[in-house]
């Protein structure tokens, strides 16, 4: 009888991918039955589009200028106050600028720094977490040290640090922010990795012969994704509120540009007469991550329970 | 033999803090923005040489390293230096603010965990009950509202609309105070002074909600989630099978496992407490440490950023500490 | 004979689910006398568990008891919660299965089995007994009592300890500990040996009879294992699917069972001798929302006869020696199986 080489008996990749697909089909499958028992979280999801599509197409939805007003038009009161008009459906600001065109384009610079900064830190977190996770010794040590360090400071004075050194703006803003951001997501991964290690397919992939890097890349780190995935959907909230506490203080976005904190920032001196100045925009912000939280929370019921079964 | 892991503990801290001034050196060195170019206003009207000056009085002139040395050196011996801004010690402009700060701190810690325990026993228990449903859609809201934002709506509520509360500062302007310990509650109380005692107790309910809304959300969050496991534990079906009354089994025995990784969560707050500090601060006007910063950041006042930043990364390590060895009492399972 | 203790009249335990009502108690009726042990064995989810906590009335809303728990006259289901209380854990006490999970991590044992003493006031002395230190002292000394009386070596010093610091068996001394601190007049163990290793179950259960013949505590033992009834019980009651399908004195249903399910349960238990080969009864208990009509056990039956699945009939009186004669302790042998009445439905039905 003849003998089968080792590259025989072993499966083939195309046999592997076949599986794997057919196995994420039935996640899919089973995902989407899961969202139908979560209402909330689906709308949340809804309204977390709604944003991302009115901050694409601002210029559409919008019909005044975000960034130059009349003074004519100041401190006008929105439109389902008495006096109000559905010109300026949510009223005016000190500089007669509109402040639904203002708040429609300040989502630009709240979700894009929110889901950029959260993007680089899970890329950094996540690789430097498999990095010190899989390897332990004197990497992990080093980076947990710096890691620990950097936690020894509270976010926010640390970013208003960074900010008031490195000067505002937009780039400035995202380094400030993923410079401690990381560290979450270097924990996470760190520590799932180090569970995962233990783990007897690990040590089966191991005994025959992968090389590390596949081992991490192709098995280990699509096991801990669910967890880092809700990690970031939870992470970009807190994201924009930080960035709106920076832009509050007057430390991120400059004006003209519209930022939702500078806004309120801005209505702070009229809160006598025209309280709608700080109202509106916060109330943006409050829909927005209110959202997104009732979103990562719905994908953390659906992912994490299946997360055992694995 | 706890007390020996304590200082232990303690001593290990120190690498910590000198690893956070060394950050804080170079970081305020690195960056754009000559402080005594800012201090003179960027104005032409002073001589090269009183720059020079006082170049040399504030050690700019010499080398990194050394200037690194120098302030470690001081720093071991409690010496933060003296503010540029404001040529008075950093020691002494801090200690002056700090309990403005922590007065805040913990108003807000009592306010979260008054409105945060009820609200997460009671819901766990009646789980899915009407009570149960709003509590948790309160907590997501208090999560996701900016405490600035929040700040400013409570102003315009009750300070603006209502005139029940006090918009800024910590006391009246007309009310006089012997301050003792620089806590105006406990100063109020220690001096038998009953007006100071009502207008500062009325400055303190205000920021003490806003900062408190976040933590009051997460930790009823968890506590509710914790106690929801515990109560579906085993040992509560012996308590009620000993014959222990409903609340004694909620109260005693699921509640006192359930403390457990609240108190873990809890601890993680006071960090986000210190933080979220300078917010309030600038919304209610309010003389603490964060405010102080923020200034000297501006003007680049790098004795006073440093040595208000290590104050605040030692009370962060501290507040650590503290919930470690809370924990170890908490959890018989682990030594500490 | 005797008077029984304890009598369950037509319990039912009844749970609404989405699939319909389940009633995980059928129609149960059981009589327990003094310093009886009675055994309520079958297989995992046959409702033997949820008999004993419907006894002390701990089914949780929305599950509803019918019937009659009768314990000294009074019935425990018509008792108001306080009552109840009052009972649970000094008349009656239950020690569960698994001790590492059912005894409080948080608390020190002495602790834990000083709770039942304070609660059920053991002690009589003022009420407010943080004052009483001398009380305290009689609570602690009567602590050590009991443990020492379960087998806790050196009680002294294992007082202050936590749950986690005990081994397996030393757990569930100290949950019978728990269970025996007030002298209660029945013990319901729920399967107090299954998370145990063989040795350590021998060691309980020995206690477990020392405690019934010295303190004449009548106990309710719970197990899916028919040896371990065999050897411990004085009465057997077997279960299934909510129902009870046999029950008679031990001798009776170990050497005689009648009940298809009885005789499948027997044969299921290796046989250290003869290395027969296991014969496991075949299929899986049944989905208690969806029951066949008729003999729940039907489906499973390897004597099944058409007429078992039309409708529901009572336990049927078994015969011995070709007569229906009572066991010499009184106690009727019964079944739940149409064989016994060649296949027909009693007409009492």
């Amino acid at each position: 009888m003849a003998t089968t080489t080792a590259s025989e008996s072993i499966p083939s990749w195309r046999y592997v991918w076949g599986v794997r697909w057919r196995l994420w089909r039935q996640n899919a499958l089973e995902f989407w039955r899961e969202l139908h028992k979560h209402p909330i979280s689906v709308a949340g999801g809804v309204v977390m589009v709604a944003y991302v599509l009115a901050a694409l197409f601002a210029e559409q939805i919008t019909w005044h200028n975000p960034e130059l007003g009349s003074l004519r038009n100041r401190l006008l009161p929105p439109a389902f106050v008495a006096s109000g008009s559905w010109d300026f459906p949510l009223g005016t600001d000190a500089q007669g600028r509109d402040l639904y065109t203002r708040i429609v384009f300040g989502a630009r610079v709240s979700l894009a720094v929110g889901i950029l900064s959260v993007a680089i830190s899970m890329v950094v977190g996540v690789a430097l977490g498999a990095l010190a996770g899989y390897r332990r010794g004197r990497i992990d040590g080093l980076i947990s040290r710096f890691a620990d360090l950097l936690m020894a400071f509270p976010f926010l004075i640390f970013a208003i640090g960074m900010m008031a050194f490195l000067g505002p703006g937009f780039v400035n803003l995202i380094l400030a922010l993923t410079f401690k951001g990381w560290v979450e997501f270097f924990r996470l991964a760190r520590g799932d990795m180090i569970a995962e290690g233990t783990r007897e397919y690990v040590e089966a992939a191991r005994v025959t012969g992968q090389k590390p890097w596949r081992i991490v890349v192709g098995e280990m780190l699509p096991n801990i994704l669910p967890t880092i995935f809700v990690l970031t959907t939870l992470r970009i909230g807190f994201m924009i509120v930080t960035e709106a506490s920076l832009s509050f203080l007057g430390l991120g976005i400059q004006p003209p540009t519209p930022a939702w904190g500078s806004m309120v920032a801005d209505g702070r001196n009229h809160l006598l007469n025209a309280w709608w100045v700080s109202t509106m925009p916060g109330l943006a912000i409050v829909g927005l991550v209110l959202a997104i939280n009732l979103f990562g929370e719905g994908l953390r019921d659906i992912l994490d329970p299946r997360l055992k079964l694995e | 033999m706890r007390l020996v892991k304590i200082v232990e503990r303690l001593l290990v801290a120190i690498p910590i803090m000198t690893g956070v001034a060394v950050i804080v050196f170079f970081f305020m060195r690195l960056t754009p923005g000559d402080p005594v170019d800012i201090m003179m206003g960027q104005g032409g009207a002073v001589s090269a040489g009183e720059m020079e000056r006082l170049r040399s009085e504030f050690n700019l002139d010499k080398p990194l390293h050394e200037q690194l040395a120098i302030f470690l050196l001081d720093l071991a011996r409690g010496d933060m230096g003296n503010s540029f801004t404001r040529q008075r010690p950093v020691a002494q402009l801090i200690a002056e603010r700090l309990p403005a700060t922590i007065e805040l701190a913990l108003g807000a810690l009592i306010f979260g965990l008054l409105v945060a325990f009820p609200i997460g026993i009671i819901s766990a228990v009646r789980q899915n009950s009407l009570t149960d449903r709003l509590s948790m859609a309160g907590a997501f809201l208090g999560i996701s509202m900016p405490p600035f934002w929040l700040g400013i709506l409570l102003i315009l509520i009750f300070s603006v609309h209502l005139k029940w509360l006090p918009v800024q500062g910590r006391i009246g302007s007309d009310v006089h105070l012997t301050t003792i310990t620089g806590f105006y509650v406990l100063d109020s109380l220690l001096t038998g002074n009953r007006e100071a005692l009502v207008s500062s107790l009325r400055h303190l309910v205000l920021p003490s909600v806003t900062l408190g809304a976040a933590v009051a959300a997460i930790v009823a969050r968890v506590l509710r989630s914790s106690m929801l496991e515990c109560l579906r534990s085993d040992y509560v079906k012996l308590a009620r099978a000993k014959g222990v009354s409903e609340f004694s089994t909620v109260a005693k025995h699921a509640l006192r496992n359930a403390l457990i990784p609240t108190v873990t969560v809890v601890g993680l707050q006071v960090g986000v407490l210190l933080g979220g500090n300078m917010i309030v601060e600038a919304v209610f006007g309010w003389p603490g440490l964060g405010r102080l910063v923020v200034d000297a950041i501006f003007a680049r006042d790098f004795p006073l950023v440093q040595g208000a930043v290590m104050v605040y990364a030692f009370t962060f390590v501290a507040a650590n500490l503290v919930v470690d060895v809370l924990y170890t009492y908490l959890n018989p399972k682990i030594e500490m | 004979m005797a008077e029984p203790i304890l009598e369950l009249r037509n319990l039912t335990t009844v749970f609404p689910t989405r699939r319909g009502e389940v009633r995980a108690v059928d129609a149960v009726n059981l009589a327990l006398y003094p310093g009886q042990i009675l055994g309520l064995v079958g297989e995992s989810g046959c409702g033997k568990s949820t008999v004993l906590l419907s006894i002390l009335g701990l089914i949780a809303r929305p599950g509803r008891i019918t019937g009659e728990v009768l314990f000294d006259g009074r019935d425990l289901t018509k008792l108001s919660n306080r009552e109840l209380r009052r009972v649970r854990g000094k008349e009656i006490a239950m020690i569960f299965q698994d001790p590492l999970s059912t005894l409080n991590p948080a608390f020190p044992v002495g602790e834990q089995i000083r709770e039942s003493l304070r609660l059920h006031n053991m002690l009589p002395g003022p009420s407010f007994w943080p004052l009483d230190s001398s009380r305290r002292r009689r609570e602690k000394e009567r602590v050590l009592q009991v443990m020492e009386e379960v087998g806790i070596p050196a009680p002294e010093a294992r007082y202050r300890a936590y749950p986690h610091q005990f081994s397996g068996g030393m757990q569930q001394r100290a949950l019978i500990a728990i269970g025996l601190a007030c002298n209660p007049r029945i013990l319901l163990a729920d399967e107090p040996t299954t998370a145990l290793d063989v040795t350590i179950q021998a060691q309980i259960v020995a206690l477990m009879k020392r405690i019934n013949q010295e303190h004449g505590t009548a106990i309710i033992l719970v197990t899916h294992d028919l040896g371990l009834a065999a050897e411990f019980c004085d009465h057997i009651a077997v279960m299934y699917a909510g129902r009870i399908v046999e029950i008679g004195n031990v001798d009776q249903v170990i050497e005689n069972p009648q009940h298809p399910y009885t005789q499948g349960l027997l044969r299921c238990i290796p046989d250290l001798k003869e290395r027969s080969p296991l014969q496991p009864i075949p299929g899986s208990v049944p989905d208690l929302a969806e029951l066949p009509s008729g003999c729940a056990f039907g489906p499973r039956c390897p004597e099944f006869q058409p007429v078992c699945a039309k409708g529901f009939f009572r336990l049927q009186p078994v015969a011995e020696n070709g007569q229906r004669k009572a066991h010499r302790s009184g106690e009727v042998h019964m079944a739940r199986c149409l064989r016994l009445t060649a296949y027909r439905i009693p007409e009492d039905d």
